[in-house]
């Protein structure tokens, strides 16, 4: 058999000496995070449309991030891609997340001010949280593009699998984004 | 293929999985907007918010795809009950993974909010939330995981691309859910 079908190699001592050091450092990372959240109470708990917002942000941002790096990821091991502005695979994928974040985050506001109105008063107007929401989902999907191809990039000159650190390293990074980026929105907007 | 179809083919495949999401994450938004009483009363909690969405995201997607994994390599039976060795490993290392990170998690906040003089609840309260919210959305994202993947699996559906949707729309709603029923219950049981 296998190493990797061995009993062994699924026992429980096994697999938490495998994922544990990863899920502490993640953990580090993520408070991070929450430190902005933590600087940010009094006005998130003020407007709790705001704090409605906070999940789905970090979650799209995150989500936005990971299709990216396996879209390029699938592109860089069939040789589709290379690391050039103009190369069609990376300029298209690029433009997609963006158009993707332009689509969705006017309706994520939107779905939040409404939630927000049918359980309390959501103490802002729809145009102020559509403009939030908008405003964050514009500049997480531009700094996901970046991370991205520079995590890609990073790990084609290290010649690691792009599928093993891209992803892991993308999603928690547009997680902590996400926070920082909304942060930034309310502060200026609200 | 031109840049307007690369990006055209990405839109669409990408659209409908983000939209799911994005319903499960504005759910868990409406959970966490209405637990401002309980934000107000437990300072620190705010801030181990993404960090307890984040574990249940990395522990129980890495449950899934384990799972999917064994299913393709043969390593588990279709026909698995919970009896299976190698399905039990994998359950208690990410019931224990998940509860180890999410104490981790309230220890190193309270350090973190004391050394910065920030206002922070007692160390008990916060390691008997982080504890019970990692235990109990643990046992119900593992029956989600579990369920979805295998019975999936038995019907001809690939292990692979069910689990990441499984887990990023209830990881979310399960976690915050789990978070705002502990906290009750810590608060109710301590007095505050």
């Amino acid at each position: 058999m296998s190493p990797d079908g061995s009993t062994s190699h699924w026992s429980v001592g096994a697999i938490t000496r495998a994922m544990l050091p990863l899920l502490l450092v993640l953990t580090v990372i993520e408070l991070g995070s929450g430190l902005v959240l933590d600087a940010l109470q009094e006005t998130l708990l003020a407007y709790p449309t705001l704090l409605i917002l906070v999940p789905v942000t970090i979650g799209m941002a995150g989500n936005l991030g990971s299709i990216l790096a396996a879209r390029l990821s699938t592109a860089f091991h069939l040789g589709l891609l290379s690391f050039d502005p103009t190369d069609d695979h990376l300029a298209g994928n690029g433009l997609a997340t963006v158009a993707l974040a332009v689509t969705l985050f006017p309706l994520v506001g939107a779905g939040a001010w409404l939630l927000a109105w049918l359980v309390a008063d959501p103490a802002l107007a729809l145009a102020t949280v559509v403009l939030v929401a908008l405003t964050s989902g514009v500049a997480l999907a531009v700094l996901a593009v970046l991370v991205t191809v520079v995590t890609t990039y990073g790990a084609y000159r290290f010649e690691l699998d792009p599928d093993d650190v891209v992803i892991p390293i993308v999603t928690n990074v547009c997680d902590v984004l996400g926070v920082v980026v909304l942060f930034g929105a309310v502060r200026a907007i609200v | 293929m031109t840049v307007r179809e690369v990006a055209a083919g990405a839109y669409r495949e990408a659209l409908p999985v983000l939209l799911v999401s994005a319903s499960g994450g504005l759910f868990a938004g409406l959970v966490l907007g209405g637990m401002e009483a309980e934000l107000r009363a437990v300072p620190g909690l705010l801030l181990l918010v993404p960090a307890i969405l984040a574990t249940r995201g990395n522990v129980y997607g890495s449950l899934g795809a384990r799972i999917g994994s064994g299913l393709h390599q043969g390593l588990i039976d279709a026909a698995v009950t919970i009896r299976d060795e190698r399905l039990r490993g994998a359950i208690v290392a990410a019931l224990l993974n998940g509860v180890l990170v999410s104490v981790a998690a309230a220890i190193m906040a309270f350090g973190l909010l004391a050394l910065l003089g920030r206002p922070v609840a007692p160390l008990s309260t916060l390691v008997a939330i982080t504890f019970l919210t990692g235990l109990l959305s643990g046992l119900l994202l593992t029956t989600a995981v579990v369920t979805v993947v295998v019975f999936g699996y038995r019907r001809g559906l690939n292990p692979d691309t069910l689990a990441g949707p499984v887990v990023t729309t209830t990881g979310d709603l399960v976690g915050v859910a789990t978070l705002l029923l502990t906290t009750r219950l810590v608060l109710w049981l301590g007095g505050g």
